[in-house]
Formats: C-alpha cells, structure tokens, sequence
C-alpha cells in the first residue's frame, strides 16, 4: 500500500509510463532508513516527475513543487490501483482507492497496466 | 432466546411463539438515548455494545448500520475520536477527526487506521497492535501530519472495548492536539508569548482586557486593522479562551481564491457538482462544526458569496453546492479585513445587511506606530528569534538604530518590522545592529510609497556598508523592502555563480529559507 507518510517510508516503488501506459516493471528501491530529506535527494536524482504519497509535510511538499515534481498527496490504496488511477489521469490528492488486487509487480493486474 | 443477527449486523427481535418475522417494536435507538447527556464511559459502552462479537470467534462486520451508529456516538466526543475494529482497521470517525486528516469518515471505513491518522508512533512500533493484545488502555504522545501539511504533536489514546471474558472487539481512539499545551508549557518558561502576540503598550492592553468578553460569547466579530496588525493572531486567541477551544479553529482566506472555488471551499460540495467533483466534500463550514471559523479579507468576498454567507449566518444552515441537502452547523464566525467595509457599502461593493450582521463585535487593532513601546519591546523580540534561528551572538541594536526604528512610520505594521529586523540579522556579523545593517528605505526614514516622512536619519551618509549595502546601491529612495532583498540574492546568486548552497551560506539563511524567499520574489 502507498506508505502513511513521506517521512517514514522506507521503499519506493519506481514506475516509468510511456504514452499512458506502464512501460516496463516497477522496480522497488530499498532506502537504508526513513528520511524526508533522502527521499528528495532521491527524487531529484532519478529524474522523478510526479510522486504519491499519503502524509508529506508543507516543507517537502513545497521544496518538491519548486523542484517542478508534482505532488499528489493523501492517497490510500494498493500501488496497482493507485497506478491505474494515476494513468487515467484521475487520481487527485485524498483519494482511497479501494481493489482487491494482487500487488506483486509480475500479477496479471500489473500486467495488464502495461498493455 | 437467541438474537440472530441481520444482513446489516444489528440485532433482530427474536422470535416468539409462532410469529416469525414479526419484530417487537423496538426500544429508543441507543444514540437517541445519549443525546446531550452521556459522558464518555457511558458512550464508551454503547460503543461495546454496537460492537459485541455475538458468537465467540466470530468477527462483528463492518457494517453500515454499525459505522452509523457509531459515528452518532463518536460526534458526541469533543476530540478527534475513531472506532477501530479488532485488526485496526476504521469502523467511523467523528468530525473532530476528519478535519484532521482530511478525510471522510464513510471514504475510509475499513481502511487501516495508521493509514488514515497516519501518527508517527503507531506507524514505527505496533501501538494498536500492543492495546488489542494487552487489552489495557494505551497512551502515547506522538506527532501526525494533518490535511495542511502540518505537524501536530498529539497525544493518543487507545482504550479496547471488550465485554468480561471475551478478548477486546474494537479499539477506541482518542487523539488530542497538544500543539497548544506544548506552546503554554514554553510560555511559562518566558520562552515565547501565547498566540504570538507581543506588547506592553496601553493600547493593546485595551484589546487584551477585551479577549474574555470577546471569548465568552458566540456573537460574530470583525476584527478590523491595517495589513500586519495581527487580527489573525488575535482570532486564533479568542479561539483559544472560549468554550469552544477544544474544537476546531478554521482560517479561510476569502480573497485568495475565485468565487467558484470560494463557494466549495465554505460550504462544500455534493459529487458531480461540477467537473472534477468527483466525490463529496465537505466544506470549512462543515469542518469548523463546533468551533470557530475566521473569514480573513472578508471585504474581498464577493456579492454572490456574501448572499450566502448572510443566510447562513441567519439559519446556521446552508446548501452545499449542487446539494439539495441542508447542512445545519454551529459554528462561531469571526471575519477580519483591512478595508473599510461602511466605505465599501457605500460603494455597493458589500452588503449592509451583511455588514450589520458582521459588525456585532468589533475590535480594531491599532497600527504599529500607535502603539507605546512596541517597536522597542518586538525588536529585541525579532532579533532573538532571528539570532537564535541564524546561529549569531546578536545581543542588541545600537541607540542610532533605534531611534531610526522609533521613528519609522512602518505602513507595513508588525509585519514589515519582522521582515527589516530578519534583514538586519542577515546582514549583521557583529553583536549589535548598526545602521548600516538596516535598509535603505529604513534608513532615508521615508516609507515605500507613502510618501510621509519620518525623522531624519540618523546616519547622514546614507550608505550601506557590508553584503547588504551593496545591495541597497543603485536602488531609489523609493525601495521597498521586496526590492531591497531580491536586490540581495540576486547579486549574491551572481557572485556565487548560481550556486544557491553558496548563496544561503553567505546570507546566513538555511536552504530551505533561501528557496521559499526566490519563490516569493519569483526567481525560481
């Protein structure tokens, strides 16, 4: 699920799209522990344009906004189904998403993302 | 006789001699019984009740009838209050608590409820974990980020609901915002004042005699004063002394948005009330529910929207656009704006009808200039916050700069003495201010744009020396403060070759600080 908050999260789940749709698997990157400032770094330094998250502070959020990142926060849900959300271009801050869905990046429903 | 349950997890009658299906009428719904009456134990059983296991092992659903009922109870607790089920997973949460984490309670039923309130120590260790397991009420104080973005220390509080031998059903959850406890606790260290207000002058002390009246009713009240005066502050304070400090204090910038978005903003919206509503919303009216609501720049609401405002104020109930719902609130409404609203309804700009009901209280808050002894008592005020957050050794000014500080008229009130003696710290590398550290604009003792003259200057030279003066070169007698600092990191950005490390180093300021003020002054 979409961790509570940017400041404690502890992995990143990296997804690349191309013309709407997902291109290639996600890939999961382990940070060594929690940290705000690392995950910007981290942001920054993988070219990184938009980001979801649940809980981020106004300081993160504004410094990520002046790094041109788009920020789409307070969102709840299973990262497969925050995806789609995000790829139809419907996913906005606050938003629960609800599915009963397999969130291993190698289930048909991340599969059928990227078709 | 055995209860059976329904489909919605309520209880049914029993059945009794050859009547099945026929109910008993029912006794008074057990949220009817508590309105207005019951403290917190005896919710706290009605909670237990709604949520007994009926069979041993047996899960009690999440259902709807049980989330509403709950949610009856709940709105009855004045805190942020949730019922979480035995996995902790959310069963309902009262108003208190949406207002918190931004979210409505029917949304997020289900969800778990470290996602939802999303505290810093439930998340690292297994709080609600430990108070099903241990089955003993459970008290943290941690900190969760709100629907601003915002850190809020809180203490939270876990009590399980179990009926005698049976392992606990549900969790209650009580989280208590100690943001203010925490400021009162320093306070009384003489550390910094309640509410960030300052001042010893007999004309604030005026205002402050006011603060229990003004706190002791729910009458509406504008709060007028030139831009920088504080009239924020002092809502917040009249927040704070009332009855109604325990519940929301909501602030709404009436002049920041356009009138579409200004109406949703206030009174919610209904999904598919306009393109990209895509789900309810409920509204700064709603979510103040109890407390207080300040409408700042209320002189820039426009004439619509003042229709509205007056019918809510009358009825304490309005629609929720797109919504044939009505929505009854108690709320106090505190507005504040540095207009002259009777000039404005002069103009047929503001309504005078609206105008009356505003105007039942009304507090001015006195400029800067007119108040004895301010200037000296919030410039040692300033300089120490500053020297503090800057890492510097500043212990004063010297006795040039504050008859310069006296004199100077200061359009910009409270404000615009913060941001010259934040200037003055930036630039000073020595343990007192000397004029030279001070603005230009300060210095030639003229304000921006008014045109009225202060006291001579002090330093006839008029040149700056150091960083900030060669900022201050080439700029006009007419400099505003706004000018003078993006004067500032525009040539130290020169100097250092883009490089803004370089740059927040040499202005003394953090990264972070650096970035916001190039926001503001919109160099980023």
């Amino acid at each position: 699920m979409v961790a509570p908050r940017f400041d404690l999260a502890t992995e990143v789940l990296i997804a690349r799209v191309w013309r709407g749709r997902l291109a290639g698997e996600p890939r999961v990157v382990l940070l060594p522990g929690p940290s705000a400032d690392d995950l910007c770094s981290l942001v920054l330094e993988k070219a990184i344009t938009d980001v979801v998250c649940g809980g981020i502070e106004d300081a993160h959020y504004q410094y990520l906004g002046w790094k041109h990142v788009r920020v789409v926060d307070r969102v709840i849900g299973r990262w497969v189904g925050v995806l789609r959300l995000f790829l139809a271009k419907e996913l906005r801050p606050g938003t629960v998403v609800r599915e009963p869905i397999d969130p291993s990046p190698r289930s048909p429903e991340a599969a059928r993302l990227r078709r | 006789m055995r209860h059976t349950e329904t489909e919605t997890g309520a209880p049914s009658a029993p059945h009794r001699n050859g009547a099945p299906g026929q109910a008993r009428p029912r006794a008074p719904g057990r949220a009817a019984r508590l309105r207005g009456r019951a403290g917190l134990p005896a919710r706290a059983r009605l909670l237990t009740e709604a949520m007994r296991i009926r069979h041993p092992g047996q899960r009690m659903k999440q259902s709807e009838a049980v989330a509403r009922e709950s949610l009856e109870i709940l709105n009855g607790i004045p805190h942020a209050a949730a019922l979480l089920d035995s996995d902790g997973r959310l069963v309902a949460m009262n108003g208190h608590l949406e207002a918190l984490c931004g979210h409505c309670s029917e949304d997020v039923r289900g969800i778990p409820g470290d996602h939802v309130i999303r505290s810093r120590e439930s998340l690292e260790r297994s709080f609600l974990g430990d108070a099903v397991r241990t089955g003993a009420p459970l008290s943290i104080e941690s900190d969760l980020l709100g629907a601003d973005r915002r850190r809020v220390p809180v203490r939270i509080t876990a009590s399980p609901l179990k009926h005698a031998g049976q392992s606990p059903s549900a969790l209650l959850l009580f989280i208590e915002d100690v943001s203010l406890v925490r400021k009162l606790d320093a306070a009384s260290l003489g550390a910094e004042p309640v509410q960030g207000i300052v001042s010893k002058s007999p004309q604030m002390q005026e205002v402050f005699e006011l603060l229990p009246v003004l706190a002791r009713t729910d009458a509406t009240l504008l709060i007028t004063g030139e831009t920088g005066t504080g009239k924020d502050l002092l809502a917040e304070a009249v927040h704070q002394a009332a009855r109604r400090a325990k519940f929301p204090f909501i602030k709404v910038n009436c002049g920041a948005l356009p009138e579409n978005l200004l109406e949703s903003e206030l009174f919610g919206h209904a999904r598919g009330a306009f393109t990209g509503a895509h789900a309810d919303k409920p509204g700064m009216f709603r979510l103040a529910q109890g407390g207080t609501i300040f409408l700042t720049e209320i002189g820039d609401l426009p004439l619509p929207l003042q229709v509205k405002l007056l019918t809510a104020l009358d009825d304490r109930a309005f629609y929720p656009l797109g919504s044939s719902k009505k929505v009854e609130v108690d709320v106090r409404v505190v507005a504040g704006t540095h207009r002259d609203l009777e000039a404005l309804v002069a103009e047929g700009r503001f309504r005078q009808d609206l105008f009356f009901r505003l105007n039942v209280l009304n507090v001015r808050l006195p400029p800067l200039r007119e108040r004895e002894g301010d200037v000296r008592l919030l410039t040692d005020h300033f300089l120490e916050q500053f020297s503090k957050r800057l890492g510097k050794a500043i212990k004063g000014v010297t006795s040039q700069v504050q008859i310069v500080l006296d004199r100077y008229p200061y359009p910009g009130n409270v404000r615009e003495l913060r941001n010259i003696v934040e200037y003055a710290a930036s630039v000073c590398r020595e343990q007192r201010v000397r004029p030279d550290h001070l603005p230009d604009y300060v210095m030639r003792g003229v304000a921006p744009a008014s045109g009225a003259p202060a006291a001579p200057r002090a330093d006839p030279a008029g040149r700056a020396a150091g960083r900030g003066g060669a900022a201050l070169d080439g700029l006009s007698g007419k400099a505003t403060w706004n000018d003078v600092e993006r004067r500032l990191i525009m040539e130290t950005l020169l100097e250092c070759h883009g490089n803004r490390g370089e740059v927040a180093r040499k202005l003394g300021w953090g990264r972070s600080t650096l970035w916001r003020k190039m926001k503001q002054h919109g160099m980023d």
